[in-house]
């Protein structure tokens, strides 16, 4: 009894060794991907809740400061967000691709695919990445570096064809993106100025939403990368692909969350834009 | 033998198509002065955006009824902590004593 | 006779001898410490995870040991204010965080879920044992946070005073615990699946022991609660970091907005601590009155309901916080709520034991303990959902009395019963059963002479939180730092004899308590490492108890 015992582990072993497209613990390959993908799709549960934190201070200090909060949504450039979830919904068709070659086993494809996802993800930062430095010469960084007077002056001049920034000289350096440096009596306006506090709360909130929705996204780009040396080596066969799936699962949710923050960031006060 | 037949790739890219037109028509829309309306008709292109996502992409179209009720299930708790929030944030402002109370109390102190 | 027939009968039952050094079982298959901190094993991972947990309840303990001599005097001769904040601080954090939440799930639930449901794992081991290793990163950063220096925000973290005025370790506790939040989600994910997908054939939903259904209802909260106080914590180190006012005043932020956001994890997180030895005290009460479940169904929906019901009542923490005194209403209303399925399980207990065999072994004495302390304080509990009444009791010791007897009278207590009933599973050998009972009458009894005291000292109106105290108070702090002393006594007797009888233990048969669910009669004790040799077959209910039971031939192992 003992020794069929022994062999027996030993099997199970073994089988875990030469069969990865079955763990050895699930009864058949259709348990195990009903399994991961239900476990997926917890996961995803929890990120609602993550993202609903944030949601939830969003629409209470919206609630509460609705005006400068439209003000401070004009801010942002809706054109940009616009390209943005464009491109952002085709990295998400790229991966619908990924996840079918995946179940059409086709290893090389999915790699493509995935390649293309990550081009589309990249683009979508780099779009972000040049907001960000406008932001910053801006001065809504919520930090120290935050002057709600400023921005507002310097975006209406922006938006009658002046070039606010740029005719600044080289010495006037801020400290995020060598962003000019605010002069003494717009920080004093700040001050007497309850709203700057309450616009700084909105670029609060857009910073953290946007800036964890790209954390999510960087970290896509890790887990795709890996996977794609996998399917390289052709380890994803259309009957294991729950890895494939769940990344596909994972960044149609990352688009899902951007699908919310387009409207509630940047259309929030687009309308105050609309007639220059 | 595959686990789960794949989808028509035409569907893929209809859904990309319906996904820019929505993203167009929102823009569109904020850019336009409806008061009230505005944030309704933004947050609900962006429920049938994501919706689109959601049944297509997800494939939640055609998956359990599992699937449905974990999405179900966070979107309830979601609801909760929004709405239920809201409770305290509506009602801070207004006084525990109808205002007529009020009314008939500052009098009554001069 | 049992009800539960696999395809085969366990024919090894006989011949091998399962305990008796002969079997391969999962703890002599391997014996390397790194087969222990690698291992993908669910039963070793609940021992980890035990180890883990019974450190941190040692140290926790010690600080709690700290509070109560402080509080021997009115005047806060032993420790200084600061201390004593760092103290309850540490108590609350480590007892919370580190102990309650994960205590029933993550050691006991591992251990046992797989069995119960016929299963040979987790359906995700890997990540059942990252959970492990998130579980210990996290302790690790907020063991560094609470001894070198402390944190003297309460375990609540309240807003703007741990983001603004203090200069404690908040941001490094803070992270301790966003890490730990994953450790929770993991498990909690890993659990649903394994319930959803893992059953074996047969096993359907009405089916499963009550202990899986407790387990599932946890998950859930774990799932959809937890996420949201790592996302509050985040927002606390942000606006540390940054100074951002999101959550001060100054700053155009708002304070209570952190306390519904921490309340709406943190109130679940309760039910979180309570729900699983909850569920075990199913199985005692059965097993140990030979009887099924009274209201089986009644008793899993209860379960559920007490899990959803737990998200929409946890502004009843607020009510003194400036909270809308309509919201107020509202939610002291919800939280009447509650009492309903906690009544439900309470009297189905009642009805259980009505006219069974009843017992008074060791975990039956802890569930019969369990039953008592959860009602007082679930009772005591409506006091403070009751607008007018929590408005006197607030920030009280009726308050800490109340809490405590719901999470040590209840999930401690619950977990120790659950603990002594599983040790044969897990180790093969029985613990000496004499000092096991003196165990259970002394926490019982401890128990009650220190948190009782509590409830008057805190109805005469002795806030919480505060080292020194006026001298009236001092008689009902003394029978509390008494009875402190008799409760950790009682704690300390199984931190000896259960790891004595590991190794001297009698040896247990499969079945030492002639219990009908799986885990039980399908594997062995200690079980092999992939728990079942075939996989069982599920005709029957759980419980179906209607034969007298012969503890000595069961122990003999037949």
């Amino acid at each position: 009894m003992q020794v069929t015992e022994k062999k027996h582990a030993q099997e199970a072993h073994d089988d875990h060794g030469h069969g990865h497209e079955l763990a050895h613990h699930f009864v058949s390959v259709e348990q195990q991907h009903d399994a991961g993908n239900l476990g997926m799709w917890m996961f995803l549960t929890t990120e609602v809740l993550f993202f609903g934190g944030l949601f939830a201070a969003y629409t209470i200090y919206r609630y509460k400061f609705e005006k400068v909060f439209e003000q401070a949504s004009n801010i942002l450039d809706p054109m940009l967000g616009a390209i943005n979830t464009i491109v952002l919904i085709f990295s998400s068709v790229t991966m619908a691709f990924a996840v079918r070659s995946a179940q059409q086993g086709k290893s090389k494809a999915i790699v493509a695919w995935l390649g293309a996802t990550i081009v589309f993800g990249g683009l979508f930062l780099g779009i972000k990445y040049f907001e960000w430095k406008h932001d910053a010469q801006l001065h809504v960084f919520p930090t120290s570096d935050f002057n709600w007077t400023w921005a507002r002056e310097k975006h209406s001049e922006g938006e009658h064809g002046g070039h606010g920034h740029d005719s600044h000289g080289p010495e006037l350096k801020g400290y995020i993106f060598n962003s000019p440096v605010v002069p003494a009596n717009y920080v004093e306006s700040d001050a007497r100025n309850p709203e700057a506090k309450q616009a700084k709360l909105f670029f609060f909130l857009y910073f953290s939403m946007t800036s964890l929705h790209a954390l999510h996204m960087v970290i896509g780009f890790g887990v795709m990368a890996v996977i794609m040396a996998y399917a390289w080596n052709g380890y994803y066969t259309a009957n294991y692909y729950v890895p494939v799936e769940s990344i596909g699962l994972y960044w149609h949710f990352v688009d899902l969350v951007w699908i919310f923050l387009f409207p509630l960031l940047y259309l929030l006060g687009a309308h105050l834009g609309a007639g220059h | 033998m595959s686990l789960h037949p794949p989808a028509k790739a035409w569907t893929y890219w209809a859904n990309f198509l319906a996904l820019c037109v929505l993203t167009v028509v929102t823009w569109l829309t904020a850019r336009m002065d409806l008061g009230a309306l505005s944030t309704p008709v933004a947050l609900g292109i962006a429920v049938i955006k994501a919706a689109l996502v959601v049944l297509f992409f997800m494939h939640v179209w055609e998956s359990t009824p599992l699937t449905k009720l974990v999405i179900a299930m966070s979107l309830f708790m979601l609801t909760v902590l929004l709405t239920f929030m809201f409770t305290d944030y509506m009602t801070r402002n207004y006084d525990v004593l109808p205002p007529a109370d009020h009314a008939a109390a500052a009098p009554g102190k001069h | 006779m049992s009800t539960i027939i696999t395809s085969a009968p366990p024919a090894s039952a006989g011949s091998k001898d399962p305990g008796h050094g002969g079997g391969v079982d999962y703890l002599n298959h391997e014996t390397s410490i790194a087969s222990w901190l690698l291992t993908l094993d669910h039963k070793r991972i609940g021992i980890l995870y035990l180890v883990a947990m019974s450190a941190m309840f040692v140290l926790g303990g010690f600080y709690a040991s700290l509070i109560r001599a402080e509080l021997i005097t009115p005047k806060g001769d032993l420790m200084s204010s600061d201390f004593y904040n760092k103290s309850f601080t540490a108590h609350g954090v480590i007892m919370v965080f580190f102990v309650l939440i994960p205590l029933v799930p993550a050691s006991l639930g591992n251990f046992m879920l797989p069995l119960m449901i016929g299963a040979k794992d987790v359906a995700f081991p890997r990540l059942n044992l990252i959970s492990w290793y998130v579980y210990m990163i996290g302790a690790g950063f907020t063991l560094v946070a609470l001894i070198g220096g402390g944190v003297d925000s309460g375990w609540t973290f309240y807003t703007p005073l741990s983001t603004t005025y203090l200069n404690s370790n908040v941001l490094l506790t803070a992270t301790g615990l966003f890490i730990l939040g994953f450790s929770s989600i993991l498990t909690g994910l890993n659990f649903i699946v394994t319930i959803h997908r893992m059953r074996c054939p047969g096993m359907d939903w009405f089916r499963m022991p009550l202990f899986v259904w407790a387990l599932y209802a946890t998950s859930v909260i774990q799932l959809l609660g937890t996420p949201v106080i790592a996302i509050t914590l985040a927002l606390v180190g942000v606006e540390r970091l940054l100074g951002v006012g999101i959550f001060d005043p100054r700053l155009g932020g708002d304070p209570i907005l952190y306390q519904h956001l921490f309340w709406f994890y943190s109130h679940p997180a309760v039910y979180i601590m309570i729900l699983p030895p909850l569920g075990v005290t199913n199985e005692l009460i059965s097993t140990f009155s030979r009887k099924p479940i009274f209201g089986y169904s009644m008793m899993a929906g209860a379960s559920l309901a007490i899990a959803i019901f737990s998200f929409i009542v946890w502004a009843h923490h607020m009510f003194t916080s400036g909270l809308s005194p309509y919201a107020a209403m509202f939610f002291s209303l919800l939280t009447f709520s509650v009492a309903i399925p906690s009544g439900i399980k309470v009297f189905t207990w009642l009805a259980t034991l009505f006219r069974g065999s009843i017992s008074f072994d060791s975990p039956m004495l802890y569930a019969y303990g369990f039953i008592g302390l959860f009602t007082i304080g679930g009772m005591t509990g409506l006091f403070l959902s009751t607008l007018g009444t929590d408005i006197h009791f607030h920030d009280t010791y009726f308050v800490v009395a109340h809490f405590h007897y719901v999470m040590v009278g209840g999930a401690i207590v619950g977990f120790m019963g659950g603990l002594h009933f599983i040790w044969p599973k897990m180790f093969g050998r029985m613990y000496p059963e004499f000092p096991a009972r003196m165990s259970a009458i002394l926490i019982f009894v401890g128990f009650n002479l220190t948190f009782f005291p509590q409830f008057l000292v805190g109805y005469l109106g002795m806030p919480r939180r505060y080292h020194e105290y006026p001298d009236e108070f001092q008689v009902l702090n003394v029978f509390s730092s008494a009875g402190a002393t008799v409760l950790g006594v009682g704690y300390l007797l199984p931190l000896l004899y259960l790891p004595w009888s590991v190794f001297f233990g009698e040896k247990a048969g499969r079945n030492p308590w002639g219990a009908t669910t799986l885990d039980w009669t399908h594997t062995e004790s200690p079980p092999t490492p992939h728990n079942f040799e075939e996989t069982p077959v599920v005709t029957g209910e759980p419980y179906k108890y209607d034969t007298l039971f012969n503890k000595e031939s069961a122990l003999a192992g037949h």
